[in-house]
């Protein structure tokens, strides 16, 4: 309680008895009601108390009279997300693609889900927006392995690349230096050569040996100008886009030890609506035939 | 026992008699009836007010087939805005600062001349707590009545006037909740989808929310609002000076002030504090102790008081409109001019008309077609087989014409570049035609390949040209394209 309550002697008012520097404050006082609410407020958070979770134990808490739980809310909102989905979603399993892109609606619907499921489980490897990163490919550049079109690009996804899965796609490139297939020397030489299939060879280097290397041994997998086979998922070479790098070292690391990547099998872990949006949205990358 | 001074136990009394002292009971405030000129311009002004809210959602407004027809509608649903012909999207929001620019100099213009004028005539606040007023006096009678009833025991004419009188604020209330709804949705149709239980929970929600605080604040809260929880009164003193007109107490002919018979006297001024101008006034206060926080400038003490100098063959206007100058001038004997226009008022004017010429040129240069583009943030840019770049872009055309069109797009500042857009698979061409809905936003994912010719530091200029096939509106918006560093 203060005690030096003084009358101001230019209002007439009383103080509250507070003094700063010989600064009074004056005495003006909250109308009741407005103190009722600030009660109110203090026995509503009473009843806030009892009615949920408030005070912590050793090993829980205390649960409430409700027996709210932000956790079973979440729990209940996800399963009742995918219950007011599952209509369309099977839609999308059902239909052909084609029948999906006819449906300016479904396809929206499954373009959104594509882009979720890609943001979840592809991101970390092919990167936002497929923009790929070395030895993930960019699946927005239309650089395509194993085929580009929309059932090629589900198909890849549902089994994986060497996943170990029956139906994934296999290839396998010999291991040209590390098992003694080619001399150093002759590994040199192809490099050179590859080089010159997407212009960054050095100018007036005499790549003839080169050239009749990869005739022989790389010819025909990756065809006489490099083209590339998709039946073998042998990649393209006379591109602009290479999977793991297009400097003199990364192909002759390439040649010499090629590092097979791994792409997971998702069907087992995706349902087939999600694998198709994937593969819609994917496609819609920017590098979709 | 230590000894106690007189002073303090004089203290220690006042606060036992102040009670809780922290906390003030609230001075219930009866205000009497007036008659006169101000009262009759207030009613006028209310019935202005009143009419315009609870009627203007009824006006019809033809805009044509599939849209609303109601003149002024707010519509959540459509997320548009339409007043008479115009009509506004929501990125069309910054005509709304434009207008609360408006708003706020007009009232401190108006301020700054007349003093707080929209307190005392205009403000919600003060128009439906004198509606409720008139209801309550009504029921259960003018001032003396109503205070005698308060004092005595409880009985049975003091229930039912005080139920008709709640039945009847509620009423009120409750349509005023309705009418605010009917802002915001179509008015025939929600009153239909209302009494058949059809009507969203929103609409159910909102209107019992402005049903509750219309009673809550103009039934019980009433002076309490402007005094507590506004700010106005707290920083209109700031466009308040000398040369504002307000209601005003012309001391210099009142005082001293002398009741009864002593008025009489010759020293005596024209006050004969019979206390009309404070019975008179909403708020309570005596307006006699000068400008204060709480008073509204109704004027309505101007009216009582002039009532009160007629029947004692005074002159009338003891309490008037006038400035401070001129009060001062008149009590030293002297005359003064009204300055209308001074520095303050004319900057509040120029900044007025500022506003008035922007607003007015930005709403008639409004264009019917609008872009925005959006670059890709992941990735950046794609290097493509053939050795060409491609950025990634989300397009949003807006198109604010009624009809379905067409819109062809192009680029300028990058050699060679093809557009496409995939999920319509248009593309890839160097011109693409896009068609947007009337009345509606059209979202495009659009890729542009090409060479740039001009990367600094990885990015060069792009620009997004967009033109409406069918009345050749012109948009241009400028991007930019990436690659690498």
């Amino acid at each position: 309680m203060p005690t030096k309550i003084e009358k101001d002697i230019v209002t007439g008012r009383d103080t509250t008895g507070h003094e700063w520097d010989g600064l009074k404050e004056l005495n003006t006082p909250l109308p009741k009601w407005w103190v009722y609410i600030l009660y109110a407020t203090i026995a509503w958070s009473a009843v806030w108390f009892v009615l949920y979770p408030s005070v912590p134990g050793i090993t829980g808490y205390f649960h409430g009279v409700l027996g709210y739980s932000q956790r079973n809310a979440v729990n209940d909102a996800v399963r009742a997300v995918a219950a007011q989905r599952a209509a369309t979603m099977d839609r999308i399993a059902a239909l052909s693609f084609d029948d999906i892109r006819k449906d300016p609606q479904l396809m929206a619907a499954a373009q959104t889900a594509g882009r979720i499921a890609f943001a979840n489980n592809c991101q970390p490897c092919h990167g936002a927006g497929g923009g790929g990163q070395p030895g993930y490919p960019a699946l927005a550049a239309g650089a395509w392995i194993w085929g580009g079109t929309l059932d090629e690009i589900q198909q890849t996804i549902a089994y994986g690349i060497r996943s170990g899965d029956d139906k994934a796609r296999q290839a396998q490139m010999p291991r040209f230096g590390a098992d003694g297939i080619l001399k150093p020397a002759e590994i040199q030489q192809v490099a050179d050569f590859v080089m010159t299939l997407y212009g960054k060879a050095q100018p007036d280097k005499d790549v003839a040996a080169g050239k009749k290397l990869f005739a022989d041994n790389c010819a025909v997998c990756h065809g006489d100008v490099g083209q590339g086979n998709r039946e073998l998922g042998a990649p393209r070479l006379a591109s602009q886009v290479h999977l793991y790098g297009d400097d003199r070292a990364t192909v002759v690391a390439q040649i010499t030890s090629p590092p097979m990547g791994v792409m997971p099998a998702w069907h087992t872990r995706l349902d087939e609506a999600t694998i198709k949006s994937l593969a819609l949205y994917v496609h819609a990358l920017g590098g979709g035939e | 026992m230590s000894r106690i001074s007189k002073a303090d136990r004089q203290l220690q009394l006042q606060r036992e008699e102040a009670g809780d002292h922290l906390y003030a009971n609230r001075v219930r405030v009866y205000p009497k009836t007036v008659h006169g000129p101000v009262r009759r311009f207030k009613w006028a002004v209310l019935i202005v007010c009143l009419g315009i809210y609870y009627l203007l959602p009824w006006l019809r407004w033809h805009r044509g087939v599939n849209q609303p027809d109601q003149a002024v509608l707010l519509s959540i649903a459509n997320e548009r805005f339409y007043f008479f012909n115009l009509k506004f999207w929501p990125q069309d929001i910054y005509y709304l600062t434009g207008l609360l620019i408006m708003g706020a100099v007009t009232l401190f213009l108006v301020t700054s001349l007349v003093g707080r004028v929209w307190c005392g005539y205009t403000c919600p606040q003060t128009v439906w707590t004198d509606l409720f007023m008139w209801i309550e006096r009504l029921i259960e009678g003018d001032r003396n009545e109503r205070m005698k009833r308060d004092a005595e025991p409880v009985s049975f004419d003091t229930v039912w006037r005080k139920a008709v009188k709640h039945a009847a604020w509620l009423g009120i209330a409750f349509w005023t909740g309705g009418a605010w709804i009917m802002y915001y949705v179509d008015a025939p149709t929600v009153t239909a989808e209302f009494w058949t239980g059809t009507a969203s929970n929103e609409v159910y929600f909102f209107t019992f929310l402005f049903t509750a605080t219309t009673y809550l604040l103009a039934g019980w809260a009433r002076e309490q609002v402007c005094t507590y929880m506004c700010p106005w009164p707290r920083f209109q003193s700031a466009m308040l000076d000398e040369q504002s007109v307000t209601v005003t107490y012309q001391g210099w002919r009142g005082e001293p002030r002398m009741r009864g018979k002593r008025y009489d006297d010759a020293a005596a001024g024209d006050c004969i504090d019979c206390g009309a101008c404070v019975t008179a006034c909403p708020t309570g206060i005596d307006i006699r102790d000068g400008i204060q926080l709480e008073c509204i400038n109704c004027g309505l003490c101007v009216d009582a008081c002039n009532h009160v100098m007629e029947r004692t063959g005074r002159p009338k206007w003891l309490i008037t409109w006038d400035t401070l100058a001129d009060q001062a001038a008149k009590a030293e004997g002297r005359q003064t001019t009204l300055h209308l226009l001074r520095p303050r008022t004319l900057i509040y004017i120029s900044a007025l008309l500022v506003a008035v010429v922007v607003m007015t040129a930005a709403l008639a240069m409004r264009s019917n077609v609008g872009l925005s583009v959006l670059h890709d943030r992941a990735p950046l840019f794609v290097r493509l087989p053939d050795g060409d770049l491609r950025n990634g872009y989300t397009l949003k055309i807006v198109n604010k014409g009624p009809n379905i069109a067409l819109f062809e797009l192009r680029t300028e500042g990058l050699n060679a570049a093809s557009l496409a857009e995939s999920n319509e698979g248009l593309g890839p061409a160097s011109r693409l035609g896009l068609m947007v809905k009337g009345d509606s936003v059209g979202t495009f994912r659009i890729t542009v390949a090409g060479e740039p010719e001009h990367l600094v530091d990885g990015s060069q200029g792009i620009d997004f040209i967009l033109r409406n096939s069918d009345t050749g509106e012109q948009t241009v918006y400028r991007s930019l394209f990436m690659g690498p560093r």
